[in-house]
């Protein structure tokens, strides 16, 4: 279980102003001097994207982690086209990028290098979108899970394939809005009782470490990084990265979204070891769904003239199974 | 150290020479015993080190030998068939970013109909992949052309795909000389990459790149295959030096002076053909053949000069080019542009229907008699009837079936087939 500070920052809702307060060594590497920019400036990300983001905020707390002994290997998608325009580069780590469908597979061919090298020194960690994670590269996924590679992949879930124009993946939620999921016809927008859940697929692989995190909560998602890192063997993070021009949201309202995907329990945060579920983010007071939703065009079509309540009201039951499943609301005592 | 071996250990014992630091491979037939062997030298120790990557699939397998090859070590795989077509993505990939790996395939048919005997539809479908091909004669030259193959890929930083008929060599046991670990050494110094991923230097492999220099990485990846032209035969010079025999380079001559009839192939048919030349050289015909060793990049100025000076060239290739024809053929013509030899397209061994020498001696009498139309693709040994019936039943009836059903429902038991 990853090591948190033992502070909570109720007023704020956020640990993003929180550093000050915190001692030097609590502090999250990002606000350190002495972060690496794994993912440097000059990239050519949306204003608020949550993948340059995410990406960002794993690659620097896996540096630190490593001491900057770490290489990686890249799924085709957002993260490879943004920050590689030919000839610049925005990585100042040593990264590759292959193909869409077989970055966990290059990552574990990496590991295998590195072991046969016998360089134990060098860490390998593989990252893609959604579509890249769980659907495309999904066999080469489960294949680097089984054979327990020694690799950390990260799946920046931005539910949906954005590089391509915004079509469905197995990661849209029920009901959103995307190209090939138009809010036309008797079921507007993504079908209900579809997509999977990679988190707990990959704990089905009972691997060592399988972790959610979003880019609202840093100190979170440094912390499982750094988790992650001190561990062998294939793990696996699954970071909420909100994208702005996919979700039809606001670009200030990366961190917020993401915050309120955690706090209505549409994604449960937590953390599992070996097949096990052994912690959790709990939600104080869990927000309504439709906070959630209200903030983004890919469900505008649920608050028309006439208000898709009934859709509306299945989106919620997701989010109340979860908080039952994961149990995700904190008791307060009596 | 000469021994009685079945083709897939040869191989096997010889890459392990090589001393590969990673192997993935996924098992399809023909190609298991190769890394089946591998796997035990492995798991044994005797190859060490290196990791053996029991992966979930060939675009696995390709993208494993990828990361490895980035990452700096010596990588190998091996597949057939339908494996080379399900890496075919990641084959483009590995020869675009210019990483030497080096792959045997064990050549089989591609289906459907599905097949598991031997033709090379698998190795032509890939043969503008980027990779380099060099084709096995037989079990020996493919022992010899995998440790050039590792020379050459890792000479020139780009992949090279060793060629070997999938049970016709790959499952013949024969004596066999498989080069001594000291003599491997010799030959093969330890892979120095020309890009690696290093925490030291590091670096961004596999960027993207658009219109403004597209063009010019696409050039540097074919000037680049072009060097092989040199560098193949200069590889196998040294080998001869190395280990006292010939093997590889570009071509292969078999009693071509002055031979007014040529037959081209490539891979273990040519071993056929060579016995019918000898048969009609021996009642004064003047016939001869050349074996293709490397087809990717294709000599064509080699080529030229070893068939100009014939009357008729008679290309037997393992696969074609549907609605079109041959495909060795139609490099050979590309090669013989002005000059007078005749072409002859034959296909023959297709899904492992064996090219006899009986076949092969009535094709050149059809071809001296002018029976063969020069420019159209002949299919040797074609049972006419069977495919006019079913030619016939697509004209009487709507839903006519599936060719293949239909097919070897006429054809009754096969057991009694001449060839």
């Amino acid at each position: 279980m990853a090591s948190r500070p033992p502070v909570k920052f109720f007023q704020v809702g956020s640990f993003a102003a929180g550093n000050r307060l915190l001692s030097e060594d609590d502090r999250t590497v990002q606000s350190g001097r002495d972060r690496s920019n794994a993912l440097t400036k000059g990239h050519r990300a949306c204003q608020g994207c949550g993948e340059a983001l995410g990406a960002r905020y794993v690659l620097d707390a896996a540096m630190r982690a490593t001491q900057g002994r770490l290489v990686a290997a890249n799924a085709t998608g957002c993260l490879e086209v943004f920050s590689t325009p030919y000839p610049e580069s925005s990585w100042r780590l040593p990264w590759l990028h292959s193909l869409f469908g077989n970055a966990p597979a290059v990552a574990a061919g990496m590991a295998a290098a590195l072991r046969a090298k016998g360089r134990t020194d060098v860490r390998v960690i593989g990252q893609g979108g959604d579509g890249g994670t769980l659907d495309i590269g999904f066999a080469c996924l489960s294949g680097m899970f089984e054979r327990g590679d020694d690799v950390l992949y990260v799946c920046y879930d931005n539910e949906a394939y954005m590089n391509t124009g915004v079509q469905r993946s197995g990661a849209t939620p029920p009901a959103a809005r995307t190209a090939t999921t138009k809010p036309v016809g008797e079921e507007p927008g993504s079908a209900f009782g579809q997509g999977k859940n990679a988190p707990l697929i990959a704990m089905a692989h009972e691997i060592p470490y399988v972790a959610t995190a979003t880019v609202a909560d840093l100190h979170d998602l440094e912390a499982k990084v750094e988790r992650a890192m001190s561990l062998h063997g294939a793990r696996y993070l699954h970071v909420l990265v909100p994208c702005p021009l996919g979700w039809g949201a606001r670009a200030a309202d990366t961190i917020r979204l993401a915050r309120l995907a955690q706090e209505t329990g549409l994604f449960p945060v937590f953390e599992a070891e070996d097949g096990e579920v052994v912690a959790v983010s709990k939600i104080r007071r869990p927000v309504p769904v439709e906070e959630y939703l209200r903030l983004q065009r890919r469900f505008a079509h649920l608050f028309g003239d006439a208000p898709r309540t009934d859709v509306i009201e299945r989106l919620q039951a997701i989010a109340d199974r979860n908080i039952r499943r994961f149990g995700l609301v904190e008791e307060v005592a009596a | 150290m000469r021994d009685q071996l079945e083709g897939s250990q040869g191989i096997a014992r010889t890459v392990a020479r090589c001393r590969p630091e990673v192997i993935s491979a996924y098992p399809i037939s023909p190609q298991t015993h190769i890394v089946e062997a591998l796997s035990d030298m492995v798991r044994t120790g005797e190859l060490a080190p290196c990791e053996f990557m029991l992966v979930e699939s060939e675009f696995a397998a390709m993208s494993a030998a990828i990361g490895a090859s980035a990452m700096g070590a010596r990588a190998y795989t091996a597949t057939a068939s339908q494996g080379l077509l399900y890496m075919a993505e990641a084959l483009f990939n590995a020869s675009g970013l210019g990483l030497p790996i080096v792959m045997t395939l064990a050549n089989r048919a591609i289906g459907a109909p599905i097949n598991i005997w031997n033709d090379h539809s698998d190795a032509m479908s890939q043969r503008d992949s980027g990779w380099i091909q060099l084709y096995a004669e037989s079990n020996q030259a493919a022992i010899d052309l995998h440790v050039q193959a590792f020379a050459l890929a890792e000479e020139l930083s780009l992949p090279v795909m060793v060629c070997v008929d999938g049970f016709v060599l790959t499952h013949a046991v024969e004596p066999l000389d498989v080069p001594e670990q000291t003599e491997v050494d010799a030959f093969l110094p330890p892979f120095e990459p020309r890009q690696v991923l290093d925490p030291d230097d590091p670096v961004t492999i596999g960027a993207m790149v658009g219109p403004e220099a597209f063009t010019e990485v696409r050039y540097l990846a074919h000037a680049k295959q072009m060097q092989a032209l040199d560098l193949v035969p200069e590889i196998a010079s040294r080998f001869t030096q190395a280990f006292g025999r010939s093997s590889g380079g570009l071509l292969r001559r078999y009693r071509t002076e002055g031979a007014e009839t040529v037959f081209v192939a490539l891979g273990s048919v040519l071993g056929t053909i060579e016995d019918v030349v000898d048969g009609l050289r021996e009642s004064g015909e003047r016939v001869g053949a050349l074996g293709i060793t490397c087809f990717r990049p294709f000599p064509l100025e080699e080529v030229r000069e070893a068939l100009a000076g014939a009357r008729r060239v008679v290309v037997v290739e393992r696969a074609f080019a549907v609605g079109i024809g041959g495909i060795v053929g139609q490099n050979v013509r590309l090669a013989l542009e002005g000059l007078p030899p005749v072409v002859h397209d034959v296909v023959a061994g297709l899904g492992g229907r064996a090219v006899t020498r009986r076949s092969l001696e009535s094709l050149l009498a059809d071809v001296r008699a002018g029976r063969l139309e020069p420019g159209r693709l002949h299919f040797l040994d074609l049972d006419t009837g069977l495919v006019e019936r079913e030619l016939q039943r697509l004209q009487e009836r709507r839903r006519s079936g599936p060719h293949a059903e239909n097919i070897l429902r006429d054809l009754g038991a096969v057991a009694a087939r001449p060839y």
